[in-house]
Formats: C-alpha cells, sequence, structure tokens
C-alpha cells in the first residue's frame, strides 16, 4: 500500500549547537558528531527525498552551520529541486558564509530570536554575546535579499514582550515573524516549570499578537502558535502522524516527529539500512499511528478527529504512559484535569540548560 | 472586491517564492517560506508571467488573446490573485 507522500523534511543534520536554549526540540539524548551522516549520504538522502514528493527541506540541527559542508549540502539540495529552507542560530555564519549559501541556491532563512532584552536573549541561549551577532547575521542576510524569517519561542521569560519583538523584527527587515510557545518535550518538559507562563501571561501575548497584526501587516507577516497547555483542544500534531513531513536524525533514523523517540517500543529505520521511500511507506514507527485504525475512545467517535488527529502522540504517552490515548490537552481525555493541575502549579526559577549527556524526566516532575 | 492592480506594475515573484513543477502529484505549486500553494492552472498562467519585466497591462493583454477572453474580466482576475498574494508578501506589485 502506498501513501501520500511527504510535502516536507526537516534533515537535523547535526546536534552541536553554540546556544543552550532550555527548551530545544532536540531530545535530551543528543547525537554526537561522530555519529552524524557524512556529507554524501546526507545528499543521498536529499535526492530521494525529492523524488518521494517532498518539496521543502528544513535544514536544522543543533546549528546546522556547524557542519563544515553546509553550503555543499544546499548546493546538492537545490540541485535536486528541493525547496532550501536554513534554520539557523545565527552563530557561525558569516557574511561570507552566508553569500555562499545564497550562490548555492537557498532560499529562505530562518534566524532564532531568544528576546529583544540583549541581556535576557543571551541569559537562555546560554551564551554572551548572542544577541548582538544574530543582529549581524540578520543584516547580512537582508543584505543579499534573502528572505528573512525571525523564529522567537516564547515563554514566562520572555512572554511580556511579543509586541516589540514582532516590531524589532520588522525593524530588522524580516518579511516574517514566527511567534510560537514553547512545547513541553524534552528540554522543555525538563525546565517546564520555569518556562511556562501564567494563564493572565498567555491571554496578554495574544492580545498583542491580535494588535501586532492590526499594526505591522502585511508588511511584516505574524504566524502565531498558541500554547495548547492552555487550550480545551489539542493541536493537530504534525497535520496527522506519517501524513505531511518527516524527521531525519543526525545519525540518519527517520522518524514523524522530532519527539517520536520518546515513545518507547517504536521502531525507527535507518537511511543507511532502508530506502527513504521504503521508511515512509512501510517502517514501523510511521504505519503505528497513521490513519485512524490506532484510536481509542474518546478520539475513535469523535467528531473533530479529521481536525486534530487525537493530538499529540508523544504528549499522550508523557502523560497517560499510551501513545494511543487521547492527548491530554483535549478537554475529553481522563488526563485533561492533570495537565491543568500541572499548568496551575507554582512556578519555579532556575533553568537546566541544554548540554550533551542529558537524563530524561517524566512530566510529574 | 480588491483594487486593480496599475496597469504599468510589473509583478514578480517575491524573492524566495518560486513556481515548481510538482511531479509527484501531477501539478505545479508556488513555493514560499514555510508555505505550499496549490494554484488552479488560469493562476499558474499568471503568475508565470510575473517575471518583473511584464507589464500588468502586457500580462493582461496576452492572456486575453491566448484564452479569447473578455480583458476586463482577464484584469478583475489577476488582480484579486495578484493583490492577495501581495498581502501575504509572496508578489512584488
Amino acid at each position: 500500500m502506498t501513501h501520500p507522500p511527504p510535502l516536507g523534511m526537516l534533515a537535523e543534520v547535526t546536534h552541536r549547537c553554540p546556544l543552550a536554549c532550555p527548551y530545544c526540540s532536540n531530545p535530551v539524548q543528543l547525537d554526537r558528531r561522530s555519529d552524524e551522516l557524512d556529507t554524501a549520504a546526507w545528499l543521498g538522502v536529499f535526492e530521494q527525498a525529492a523524488a518521494l514528493g517532498v518539496l521543502q527541506l528544513h535544514l536544522s540541527g543543533g546549528e546546522p552551520a556547524a557542519r563544515p559542508d553546509i553550503v555543499e549540502l544546499t548546493r546538492g539540495a537545490a540541485a535536486a529541486g528541493l525547496y532550501t529552507n536554513l534554520i539557523t542560530s545565527g552563530i557561525g555564519l558569516s557574511a561570507a558564509r552566508l553569500e555562499a549559501l545564497a550562490g548555492a541556491g537557498l532560499d529562505h532563512v530562518q534566524l532564532s530570536w531568544q528576546d529583544t532584552d540583549s541581556a535576557n536573549a543571551d541569559e537562555i541561549a546560554g551564551f554572551a554575546g548572542a544577541y548582538a551577532r544574530k543582529q549581524e547575521t540578520a543584516r547580512a542576510v537582508i543584505a543579499l535579499g534573502l528572505p528573512l524569517t525571525i523564529n522567537v519561542v516564547v515563554h514566562r521569560l520572555n512572554i511580556g514582550r511579543v509586541a516589540e519583538m514582532a516590531a524589532a523584527a520588522h525593524r530588522a527587515g524580516a518579511r516574517r515573524i514566527e511567534i510560537a510557545h514553547a512545547q513541553y518535550y524534552g528540554w522543555g518538559l525538563v525546565n517546564r516549570a520555569a518556562l511556562l507562563p501564567t494563564l493572565d501571561q498567555v491571554e496578554a501575548a495574544h492580545a498583542a499578537v491580535a494588535r501586532v497584526r492590526q499594526e505591522l501587516q502585511p508588511a511584516i507577516l505574524v504566524d502565531y502558535v498558541a500554547p495548547d497547555h492552555f487550550s480545551r483542544w489539542p493541536k493537530p500534531c504534525m497535520n496527522g502522524w506519517g501524513r505531511q513531513s518527516l524527521n531525519v536524525t543526525p545519525r540518519g533514523k527517520v522518524l514523524p516527529c522530532h519527539a517520536a523517540e520518546t515513545i518507547p517500543g517504536l521502531v525507527f529505520w535507518n537511511v543507511r539500512e532502508h530506502p527513504l521511500r521504503e521508511i515512509w511507506e512501510a517502517s514501523p514507527a510511521f504505519t503505528a499511528f497513521r490513519g485512524e485504525a490506532w484510536m481509542k475512545e474518546p478520539c475513535r467517535s469523535c467528531p473533530r478527529k479529521e481536525i486534530d488527529f487525537g493530538g499529540c502522540r508523544c504528549q499522550a504517552f508523557a502523560w497517560t504512559g499510551d501513545a494511543a490515548d487521547a492527548d491530554p490537552a483535549c478537554q475529553h481525555s481522563p488526563h485533561h484535569a492533570a495537565l491543568r493541575a500541572a499548568v496551575a502549579a507554582p512556578r519555579t526559577d532556575g533553568l537546566r540548560y541544554r548540554r550533551f549527556s542529558g537524563a530524561p524526566a517524566g512530566p510529574g516532575g | 472586491m480588491s483594487a486593480r492592480v496599475p496597469p504599468d506594475a510589473r509583478p514578480r515573484l517575491a524573492r524566495g517564492v518560486r513556481l515548481h513543477q510538482d511531479r509527484a502529484r501531477g501539478r505545479t505549486v508556488l513555493l514560499a517560506p514555510e508555505r505550499v500553494i496549490s494554484p488552479n492552472p488560469s493562476a499558474v498562467e499568471i503568475l508565470r508571467r510575473c517575471d518583473g519585466t511584464l507589464t500588468f497591462a502586457a500580462i493582461v493583454e496576452d492572456l486575453a488573446r491566448v484564452h479569447r477572453a473578455e480583458p476586463g474580466r482577464i484584469a478583475a482576475d489577476a488582480s484579486a490573485l495578484l493583490r492577495d498574494l501581495a498581502d501575504r508578501r509572496m508578489v512584488e506589485l
């Protein structure tokens, strides 16, 4: 049986990164440099992805510019016909290197900002001077004429400056800003009590985004991802498992989403051993939650199952111990009250930064 | 209803936005930052001509000739499409 092909592929070309953001979407157990696929292996994956039907490639990490071959990887991806998007911290990207990337066919740059308050931005990133270097990178991207998106992850330590961040991104020349609330998997889960905003803060942020859209669109497009922990309905995670996207880790494992390895028992195939098409269509991890056959109640008979696909499998497992349960962000989940209690619990200070050799923790603590 | 695009405008796809032959699905798509749009065949015909050199008037005239259609109708449809994409920063007028 064949499935509609994926539209997008996230290539985490490395887990190495100069920053140490405490909400990083990488797993708590990071791949090391010696584990990474080499240049030829990545180029082969990109060609297979284009042939399979992938249209957009997101070159990410870690910091993708930590790979000395990032220009070569970009050139190969563009030659394969993929729309290439670089998702970067902006550290380690000189103007000359950016120019080489543009020449290699790079289509779009997504630059992360941690805050518009420079001291707080550096504190969140765990890297002194990060803020200033990011501004330099933004200027270099704009000077090359490349479209720039600013990415901001929102949490308790920066949520009051959502409107300022959009205005600053506009002044910097960005065409788009993506304001996304932190998600609580991996590192984000470890730091949840320090990062989770209060309901009042979330409501103020929603209002600030509405206001800033009125003022600044379409001069800058404002995309906003609201937090599922404050909602009655789950997010349509990945627009459905194995439906539109796939994710390749530094060592070549292919995942339906970046957090999928947190679900025990799932078997992921590796591009070193299987063709990408076969992995998409037939690997156990992709078939596990594709479609609706895996659903239990309350999802199975829910009219919203075609809207949100039962929410997030990783979050379901983290809270209930069964990845086929409803996402606890849903008000119909028997575990919704537990999630609400965590949201209502007191916040703590102090961050655990993203470093190599961490250890995972459950949602309870 | 959106305002007409001026006849002397030279619409172009913004940098980082391009038409792409999506062979796996047998269609032409418009690729842009974090967006994949599947325009209908008439929209594709309009967008193919938005190269920054042709004026809007010339694009309308060409499409009216090729499709033996009424230019006023084509100008209205093309204006609506291009204004919408300009609001999404995908087309520059």
